[in-house]
C-alpha cells in the first residue's frame, strides 16, 4: 500500500494535531483490540503450539515443547498428503473451468437482450444459498440408486449410462463435489467479470469492427487483454478458495471414502477438534497458511508487474 | 457475443434464428442453476415420503402433485426447536453485521481522514492481516475461547452467542473496503462541518456515514452472506440446541435416523428461501457488493 497524503486541516496548530492523534487512536482502538485478540494472538499461538504437544482439554501430563516433531510427523502423514493433493487438484481444475464458465456467463448476460437481467439473477442465485444446507440437497441428487443425477445421465445417454454411487466411489466423490462447487460459486465470478466487461470502452469494439474483426478475434484481442487484472484477481481468489475447501466436504462425505475427498482444512478440524491434538493441528495450520501466503504474494507480484508495464 | 455473422441474404431471418438459439441457451443454463432449488422446494411440499423417493428419478421430481401440503414444515417445527435455530442465526449474524459496520468504518475513517503518527504502519498491518485465513487460526482460537472467562462468571466461552459474535466483528477486509471508499470522497462537506466546530465523531456520524451508504451496504451484504452460512466455527463451539445456528442444526438433523427427506427439504427450504427473497428485493445492491469485491488486491 502506498501511503496517502495527509490532510491536516490548515493552520490549526499542534494542539489540535495532538488531539486529533488521540482521537484517531480512540477510533481505531475497538477494531485493533479485536483484531489483536482474535486474529493476531491466535496466529502467533498457532506457530508456538505447532512446536508443542498441546491438547484441547489438558490431560494428566503437562504440555511439553517437542521441537520439530510435529513437522516431522507431517512428512509421514498420508492423509495430509492426500489432502494437499486434493486441494491442488481442486484448484487445478476449478480455477480454469470455473473462471472460463464465469466469463462465458458474464458475456452472455452482458448482451442487450430483453429479459437478460432475469437470467443474470437466476445464474447468481446459487451464490446466496447456504452451502451447508444446499450441499445436503446435492447429496440427495447424487443418491446412488434412484438419484436425479443418475436418472438424468441415463435418459440423456438413452439408457447406456449405468447408475453409479457418486459420493461412495473413491474416484467419483471428489469430482462430484467439484461439480456442485462450480454450480454454487460460478455466479460470484460471473458478476466480477461482468463488472470488468462493463469497464471496457465501447469504442474499442467499434473501432475493431470497422477494421472488420470478427467476434472471436475481438474476444482475444480486446476482451481478454482488457480483463487481465480481473482474470488475475478471479484466478487468485478462486485458488485461495480452493485451499479453504471445507463445508461441502464435511457435509457430503466427511473426507471419505478412504480419504479420497479429504482437504487440508478438514484435516485441521479432524486433528485439532475431533482428536483434540491441537499441537499437531497447529502445524498443519501453519503449512496451510504458508501456502495461502505464497499464492497471495504471487498475485501481488503479477499485479505490480502489470502496473509497471502499463 | 455468439451472434452469427451475416454478410448478405435474409438478414432478419437469421437474426431471429440466432435470437432463438440465444434464448434456448440461456434457458438451458437457467435450468441448470435452478434445478436443485426447484427440486428442494417441490420435494418439501410432498407429504408422502414414498412419493419423493419414487419421483426422484424422473421429471416428476419437479412437479408438485399428489399429496401436496405443508406437513413436512409442521414436522420440522414439531420435531425440532426450529425457531430457536432461526433466532440464534439471526442474533449472531445481525450482531456481527451491525457491530462490524460501526467498528470497521470508524477505524477506516481515522485511517482515511486523520493525520496521525503511525498511520502508514497501521494501514500496512491491516492490509497484511487480510491474508490470514480464519481457517488457519480456528484451532488455537478454539483453545483460547475454551479457557476464556466471561463476565457472567463462566470459565469458558463455549456454547454462547458471544463466542460466535465477538471474534468476527473486526474484519480487515471490511476496513479496507471502507478505507478505499472514504479516500475517494470529496472533503468539502467535512471541512465545512469542521469550520462550524463539529468534532471528529460528529463529522464521522453526520457527514461521512450518510455519504457512504453504498459501501455500508456492500460490507453488510458480504458479511451477512459469510456469517449466515458460517459452519466451521459454530460446529466447533456449540454443543446443544440453545445457541446452535441453522447450518449446524441442519447437519445434526441430516444425521438423524430415520432420514426423512421431506422434512430435510422443508428445513433446507426455510433456510434458503428467505435469503433468496431478500436477494431478489435488494438485487442491485448484491450485484454491486460482489463487483466491488473485485477491487481487492
Amino acid at each position: 500500500m502506498a501511503s496517502v497524503t495527509a490532510d491536516v486541516p490548515r493552520a490549526t496548530g499542534s494542539l489540535r494535531r495532538r488531539r486529533d492523534s488521540q482521537i484517531a487512536w480512540i477510533f481505531s482502538a475497538p477494531a485493533l483490540i479485536l483484531l489483536t485478540v482474535f486474529l493476531l494472538i491466535p496466529f502467533v499461538l498457532a506457530i508456538y503450539l505447532s512446536f508443542t504437544d498441546q491438547r484441547l482439554v489438558p490431560g494428566p501430563l503437562a504440555t511439553r515443547f517437542v521441537g520439530a516433531r510435529n513437522y516431522l510427523r507431517l512428512l509421514e502423514d498420508a492423509t495430509l498428503q492426500r489432502a494437499l493433493f486434493n486441494n491442488f487438484l481442486f484448484a487445478l481444475i476449478i480455477v480454469p473451468v470455473q473462471s472460463a464458465f464465469a466469463l462465458f456467463l458474464a458475456i452472455l448476460v452482458n448482451q442487450k437482450l430483453r429479459g437478460i437481467t432475469a437470467f443474470r439473477t437466476i445464474f447468481f442465485s446459487p451464490v446466496v444459498t447456504t452451502m451447508a444446507v444446499i450441499a445436503i440437497v446435492w447429496a440427495f441428487l447424487y443418491n446412488p440408486e434412484q438419484g436425479l443425477i443418475n436418472a438424468l445421465l441415463r435418459s440423456l445417454s438413452f439408457g447406456a449410462f449405468q447408475p453409479v454411487d457418486w459420493l461412495g466411489d473413491t474416484r467419483l466423490a471428489f469430482p462430484a463435489i467439484m461439480f456442485m462447487s462450480i454450480w454454487q460459486g460460478v455466479g460470484f465470478q460471473m458478476i466480477i467479470f461482468l463488472a470488468g466487461l462493463q469497464e471496457i470502452p465501447e469504442a474499442l469494439y467499434e473501432a475493431s469492427s470497422i477494421d472488420g474483426a470478427g467476434t472471436w478475434s475481438q474476444f482475444t484481442s480486446i476482451t481478454l487483454p482488457q480483463l487481465r487484472n480481473t482474470l488475475i484477481f478471479v484466478g487468485v481468489s478462486t485458488t485461495i478458495m480452493a485451499f479453504k475447501l471445507f463445508t461441502q466436504v464435511e457435509v457430503m462425505t466427511k473426507g471419505g471414502p478412504q480419504d479420497s475427498t479429504v482437504t487440508t482444512v478438514l484435516h485441521i478440524v479432524q486433528q485439532g477438534f475431533r482428536r483434540q491434538t491441537v499441537g499437531y493441528a497447529s502445524a498443519v495450520a501453519v503449512v496451510f497458511f504458508v501456502i495461502v501466503l505464497i499464492i497471495s504474494i504471487i498475485q501481488r507480484r503479477v499485479v505490480v508487474e502489470e502496473s509497471q508495464v502499463a | 457475443m455468439a451472434a452469427v455473422a451475416v454478410s448478405s441474404g435474409p438478414v432478419r431471418r437469421s437474426k431471429t434464428i440466432s435470437m432463438i438459439a440465444m434464448y434456448a441457451l440461456l434457458l438451458v443454463l437457467a435450468c441448470f442453476f435452478l434445478f436443485p432449488i426447484v427440486f428442494m422446494v417441490v420435494s418439501s411440499l410432498k407429504a408422502d415420503e414414498g412419493q419423493i423417493l419414487r419421483d426422484m428419478s424422473s421429471l416428476a421430481a419437479f412437479i408438485p402433485y399428489g399429496n401436496i401440503s405443508l406437513q413436512n414444515y409442521q414436522d420440522v417445527f414439531s420435531r425440532l426447536p426450529f425457531l430457536t435455530y432461526v433466532i440464534n442465526s439471526l442474533i449472531v449474524t445481525l450482531s456481527i453485521v451491525v457491530l462490524g459496520l460501526f467498528v470497521n468504518s470508524l477505524i477506516a475513517y481515522a485511517l482515511a481522514r486523520i493525520a496521525f503518527r503511525g498511520r502508514a504502519v497501521l494501514l500496512a498491518v491491516i492490509v497484511g492481516l487480510i491474508v490470514i485465513p480464519f481457517e488457519s487460526v480456528a484451532v488455537p482460537l478454539l483453545l483460547m475461547v475454551n479457557r476464556m472467562p466471561w463476565i457472567d462468571g463462566s470459565a469458558s466461552w463455549l456454547d454462547s452467542y458471544h463466542v460466535q459474535i465477538i471474534p468476527f466483528i473486526a474484519d480487515a477486509f471490511s476496513i479496507y473496503l471502507f478505507y478505499q471508499f472514504f479516500i475517494g470522497l470529496p472533503k468539502d462537506l467535512e471541512e465545512a462541518a469542521f469550520v462550524d466546530g463539529a468534532g471528529r465523531f460528529r463529522i464521522y456520524a453526520q457527514v461521512m456515514v450518510p455519504l457512504s451508504r453504498p459501501v455500508f451496504a456492500t460490507v453488510a451484504i458480504l458479511q451477512f452472506l459469510a456469517y449466515w452460512g458460517a459452519f466451521l466455527w459454530p460446529l466447533m463451539t456449540t454443543r446443544g440446541d440453545d445457541f446452535r445456528p441453522l447450518t449446524v442444526a441442519m447437519q445434526t438433523f441430516f444425521g438423524q435416523a430415520p432420514r426423512q427427506w421431506g422434512d430435510i427439504m422443508a428445513f433446507a427450504s426455510m433456510v434458503t428461501l428467505p435469503v433468496l427473497a431478500v436477494f431478489l428485493v435488494f438485487q442491485q445492491w448484491f450485484v454491486r457488493s460482489v463487483s466491488s469485491f473485485g477491487v481487492k488486491g
